[in-house]
């Protein structure tokens, strides 16, 4: 393969810049054709994405289960809001690329101390000690006066507004930039982790553990690596939800919102990463558009009932989920 | 005697009485566990149906039969049957309609579906019977039955505790010396190896289930008659807290759920007594973390290797 410079940088960048220009266009078209609450549910879908696909990481490629994400969620959350509000009083643009990444990291220490000890645990052990690290984080959230505690933080903000001449660019239309870009980075990012080495160690310890040790994989260390890059990711998921929604409040961060990420990923498939990015748009617009009428009208969460049966019977009837562990290209690639 | 250690007798009666609630509920998840390996999240919603079950006994009695059912023993025992039975009924169900189709599934899809049955039970509840809170009919007339300074024994807590001891006995004898109780022992030990030697195993299973579920309503009416405050979403966290019981006492141990129970609630009622009470629900899981790190299999439970 003898190819250009420009054709290798081209090779490496390629798909990150043309998913962006993606995003830009469809932000505009978005802005342009629907009101401001069908733009607020387009920011939540791209939250909702970058959820799913961290889980996947963990519950669909290494075959591990978390059921408390919406803790590292949270701390991403909470991270960005509280640096976008206390510490930086009035961001830039370029300031919130930043609140994201650090809102990452911190998930990922926060990662790294449950998952180091917990990792040895079997399956079902671990769920119960993420969920018991979720609700110990909300915990914590709602004592802590200083993110406002139990009446939440407020007045998070979106990018100032900027003008080219007389073409304005909304703090909408920026933020649903950075949040594409985080969309498509992540996306990249995991896509290209799971096809890796890496990866197939991933996938390995997923299929048989014990196979995977006798061919020399640490599997505690490659469990803690899937769960670090994971809530990594998820942490900048929940950036991008705490400048979308602009106000964080710990109840949001329950059970409830872990099991979200659990529909998504099952929906999609347990290791279909396009899976679970149509499963977290569907989802989303299905129950904010679709069914938050209904959910008012008889004032319990419908959705609650729903995802409960679309969990039972997709575990019953078709437990691979919608894609399996099939990609979304797969469908027209030649076998 | 001091006022301290007066006090602290209080708790110490206070902490043994929630705990072995904790006990009843913990022998079911550990019984389940023992057999399927599978945590069965719907468990604390049995519980909740067990409490809303002898709440609407107690109603219909009164509209239907036009008997006002005088608080006293006989009422206990009364809606302590009733939700036993309501409860085998929806254990036994939600073993044949979502556990036994996937019994060869791999197990994280059981766990899923164990999950989507809580959730499910959860919100169904909050459309039928109303997310607001309910009081729970008066079971019997509570009385201080000897003080000690500042402490007082209560009927509450002797009734719960002898209640609790009652089935827990019952259990262990009828696990150490009935056929069904060494079938029991059989399948959790070894399901394929008991099935060659000619038991039904999804029977036992069932069975697992009915007397789980029934432990779990006992625990409902205990909980009911001291705590009266019922509400759809009153299962998620006794259940949670009963579960890190049994995982604390070693999972699949019956004396470990008991164990486990009583210390948990010891510790829970210390926790808010003495330190804080705002962290009340973080220090269960902060324990069960610990347990986990420290001695995984818990207390009484067996390490057990995987073959391959």
């Amino acid at each position: 393969m003898n190819d250009t410079p420009v054709k290798k940088i081209w090779k490496s960048i390629g798909t990150p810049v043309l998913s962006i220009v993606g995003f830009a266009i469809l932000g505009q078209l978005i802005e342009g054709s629907t009101n401001q609450y069908v733009q607020l549910v387009c920011l939540g879908a791209l939250a909702n994405i970058i959820f799913a696909i961290s889980l996947n990481l963990v519950n669909g490629f290494t075959g591990q289960f978390s059921i408390g994400h919406a803790g590292f969620m949270a701390v991403g959350a909470y991270v960005s809001g509280y640096l976008s509000t206390e510490v930086v009083k009035v961001p830039g643009l370029f300031d919130f690329f930043w609140f994201a990444i650090a809102g990452g990291l911190v998930a990922a220490a926060a990662g790294y101390v449950v998952g180091l000890p917990s990792l040895r645990l079997r399956g079902d052990y671990l769920a119960i000690v993420t969920l018991g690290f979720g609700e110990i984080i909300r915990v914590i959230l709602i004592n802590t006066p200083a993110v406002g505690g139990a009446r939440g933080m407020g007045n998070i903000p979106r990018p100032v507004q900027v003008e080219i001449g007389e073409y304005a660019l909304t703090p909408w239309y920026l933020y649903f930039l950075v949040a594409g870009f985080f969309v498509a980075i992540s996306f990249i990012v995991l896509w290209r982790l799971t096809h890796s080495t890496h990866g197939r160690a991933f996938l390995s310890v997923r299929e048989d553990e014990i196979a995977a040790q006798a061919m020399g994989i640490d599997t505690t260390k490659v469990k803690v690596r899937a769960f670090v890059i994971s809530s990594f990711f998820c942490g900048i998921s929940g950036a991008v939800f705490a400048h979308a929604n602009q106000y964080l409040n710990p109840s949001t961060f329950t059970f409830t919102k872990s099991v979200d990420a659990i529909v998504m990923v099952v929906l999609g498939g347990l290791g279909s990463l396009t899976g679970s990015v149509v499963a977290a748009v569907g989802i989303t617009f299905l129950m904010e558009l679709g069914l938050r009428q209904v959910t008012e009208m008889i004032g319990i969460d419908l959705r609650m009932v729903i995802y409960p049966l679309i969990l039972i019977f997709f575990m019953i009837l078709r437990p691979q989920g919608i894609f399996g562990t099939k990609e979304l290209p797969d469908l027209w690639r030649r076998r | 005697m001091s006022d301290f250690s007066q006090e602290f007798i209080q708790h110490l009666i206070n902490g043994i009485s929630l705990g072995s609630i904790y006990a009843l509920i913990a022998l079911g998840y550990t019984m389940v566990y023992g057999i399927l390996q599978l945590i069965n999240f719907a468990h604390s919603e049995v519980y909740m149906i067990g409490a809303f079950a002898a709440y609407y006994a107690v109603k219909l009695t009164s509209t239907v039969l036009g008997v006002t059912l005088v608080p006293g023993f006989l009422t206990l025992v009364f809606l302590i049957v009733v939700a036993m039975i309501v409860c085998s009924v929806l254990g036994l169900t939600i073993e044949r309609l979502a556990y036994r189709p996937l019994r060869k599934a791999p197990k994280l899809n059981i766990l899923i579906t164990a999950i989507g049955v809580s959730l499910l039970l959860q919100n169904a509840g909050q459309l039928l019977f109303g997310a607001d809170p309910k009081f729970f009919p008066n079971v019997m007339e509570d009385s201080t039955l000897a003080t000690f300074g500042v402490a007082e024994l209560r009927l509450f807590d002797v009734v719960v505790l002898g209640v609790g001891v009652f089935f827990m006995t019952a259990l262990t004898w009828m696990i150490q010396n009935t056929k069904t109780g060494k079938a029991m022992r059989a399948v959790s030990s070894n399901a394929t190896v008991a099935s060659l030697m000619g038991i039904n195993v999804n029977y036992i299973i069932g069975i697992t289930f009915v007397i789980g579920s029934s432990l779990a309503g006992v625990g409902a009416i205990l909980v009911g008659m001291k705590y009266p405050k019922i509400e759809p979403l009153m299962g998620a966290l006794i259940g949670l807290k009963a579960f890190v019981a049994a995982v604390l006492g070693g999972i699949g141990s019956l004396t470990g759920a008991v164990l486990g129970g009583v210390i948990m609630g010891l510790c829970e009622e210390m926790v808010v007594a003495y330190l804080s009470s705002t962290y009340r629900d973080a220090f269960a899981f902060g324990l069960l973390i610990l347990i986990l790190i420290f001695r995984p299999a818990g207390l009484l439970g067996k390490a057990s290797q995987e073959k391959v």
